[in-house]
């Protein structure tokens, strides 16, 4: 496992029919590993089975086939300890104050008092929630409820950090922000990161290596090296460099979106013609 | 509890505006008792004179002892069975589907014409006023819990997961937390209409209770009496919406 902290073996995964829908083979066979200590992106045209990636990969899905290795042991269809995943809708809870968010995963595993106060009110004041610890995630924009649902995941201390478009829902300028705070946790913890989205230059800021998915059924059709240095942030977009990584990606991705353009076309006219 | 200290000053406010209600209340009453004579109604003081000495006589409490339990038997049978069909329906999408629209068409119906079949089914005692409160309360909690359990985000579940939860932690953590703040307001409803139930089907039909000492004032014409039990009724019925709805802007507060 030296140089694999997570890795696909020829996973696949094929959603069963439903009703009048065939079945959707969305994923695979794919077969790829994520670096101990990378920062990983994953990029695709949309439906690609980006997400559902992002599931297999935590074990929240099981795949029809194949394995997913997590330090050296096969997924058994749970989410292991030391994974850590950060959704794109928010998931912060709103019956509990920020504080008890962040505290809610490290409560239901029995970590004594002192200890979970130490963590969360570390984890708090890392992601700049100090001074929100009593408000209701109500009482917050989109932006830091994001920022909390990240906290309660940085508290339980994963090794693996999943992240599934998480700033998708921000404006431009929040996302450019929370990027620099992610690069920021990214060096601080030492964490492994994957991170799927939607954005190319996000991606290519991010990223040291950038997974370039096909239409669907999904599979790598590139994995591009940025080589940007680990102590990066977003005043990286003004280099040349980066305008050329960014022309590489969409140059790799735009006929996989015309594709994906035409299955969704397709489907819909198929729809519409056992509807007549 | 921490936010207790924030809302100190809006509570008192509240107080305040609930004791001019109750002022106006009150005067109003004495204008309309003044206005319409003692053949009409008793003065608020007169009223509450009488109550007092009613519930201080021993023919009293076997009446109440009779509303009471037919009360408690209703607002039990609605709450758990409501809370049971409301959790059946909600977790599964497609009868909940299917059988809301059914549940919504009960509530509005006008329940007092079906009396006569429920007198039919369950006769003159305690059991039909017991089934008639537990229809008018068991609507309202079964849709606001049906609502409350479907909503559930499922994202909430997921998140739950990636934390290592078990589906016993998810239900007890995140399902009863996200679902109480809903299903208070049904138990809130679904017990103001429990009540209203029970008191029909005493008056209706029935040899005992206070709405059966209401009917028989009635017939005699004994105003005093009509106007103490009423206060009385009105009492419990306010008292208890007043607790349930305390309870229910506390939960509803942090959403």
């Amino acid at each position: 496992m030296t140089n694999e902290h997570v890795s696909f073996r020829d996973v696949e995964q094929v959603f069963p029919a439903r009703g009048k829908q065939d079945p959707v083979h969305a994923l695979g066979p794919i077969s790829f590993a994520i670096r101990p200590g990378e920062f990983f992106s994953v990029v695709g045209p949309s439906g690609c089975g980006k997400s559902t990636m992002l599931d297999v990969m935590s074990g929240l899905t099981r795949p029809t086939r194949g394995q997913v290795i997590f330090e050296g042991s096969p997924l058994d269809g749970t989410v292991p300890d030391g994974i850590g995943v950060v959704f794109q809708e928010d998931a912060s809870f709103p019956w509990l104050t920020v504080w008890d968010n962040v505290a809610f995963g490290l409560r239901r595993r029995g970590v004594d008092a002192a200890e979970i106060r130490r963590r969360v009110d570390y984890a708090l004041s890392f992601m700049g929630l100090a001074a929100f610890t009593k408000a209701y995630p109500s009482q917050l924009s989109g932006g830091m409820r994001q920022r909390v649902c990240i906290a309660r995941t940085l508290v339980m201390q994963p090794r693996l950090i999943l992240l599934d478009e998480p700033f998708g829902a921000l404006d431009q300028q929040t996302r450019l922000l929370m990027g620099d705070e992610l690069l920021r946790l990214w060096r601080e913890t030492g964490a492994t990161i994957m991170l799927i989205t939607h954005a190319l230059d996000e991606a290519n800021l991010l990223s040291d290596r950038i997974g370039v998915m096909s239409a669907r059924p999904g599979t790598f059709i590139s994995i591009v090296e940025t080589g940007w240095a680990k102590d990066r942030d977003s005043t990286l977009a003004e280099l040349p460099e980066f305008g050329a990584v960014s022309s590489r990606l969409w140059a790799l991705l735009r006929s996989e979106s015309m594709r994906a353009m035409g299955q969704h076309a397709a489907s819909r006219s198929s729809l519409a013609g056992k509807a007549a | 509890m921490r936010s207790n200290e924030a809302i100190q000053p809006s509570v008192l406010l509240r107080w305040g505006d609930g004791l001019l209600v109750l002022l106006a209340i009150i005067a109003s009453w004495q204008a309309l008792a003044l206005w319409g004579g003692s053949d009409v109604m008793t003065t608020p003081i007169e009223t509450v004179r009488h109550a007092v000495q009613l519930t201080g006589q021993s023919r009293f409490w076997p009446h109440f002892r009779e509303t009471a339990t037919a009360y408690s038997v209703a607002a039990i049978v609605a709450v758990l069975g409501g809370l049971l069909m409301g959790i059946a329906l909600g977790a599964h999408r497609l009868t909940g589907e299917v059988f809301e629209p059914i549940f919504v068409a009960l509530y509005s119906i006008p329940k007092v014409t079906l009396y006569p079949v429920v007198l039919l089914l369950f006769g003159l005692g305690i059991e039909a006023k017991i089934a008639f409160g537990a229809m008018h309360g068991i609507i309202p909690v079964t849709i606001f819990t049906l609502n409350a359990v479907r909503q559930v985000n499922r994202t909430w579940l997921r998140a739950g997961r990636a934390m290592g939860l078990s589906p016993a932690q998810s239900i007890l953590h995140i399902v009863v937390p996200a679902t109480i703040p809903e299903i208070v307001s049904g138990i809130r409803i679904g017990l103001s209409l429990a009540l209203l139930g029970t008191m029909l089907g005493e008056l209706f039909a029935s040899k005992r209770g206070l709405g059966f000492l209401l009917m028989s004032a009635i017939d005699v014409h004994d105003v005093r009496t009509i106007m103490a039990i009423a206060l009385l009724i009105s009492i419990f019925a306010w008292a208890m919406n007043a607790a349930m709805l305390a309870i229910d802007r506390r939960l509803h507060q942090r959403i």
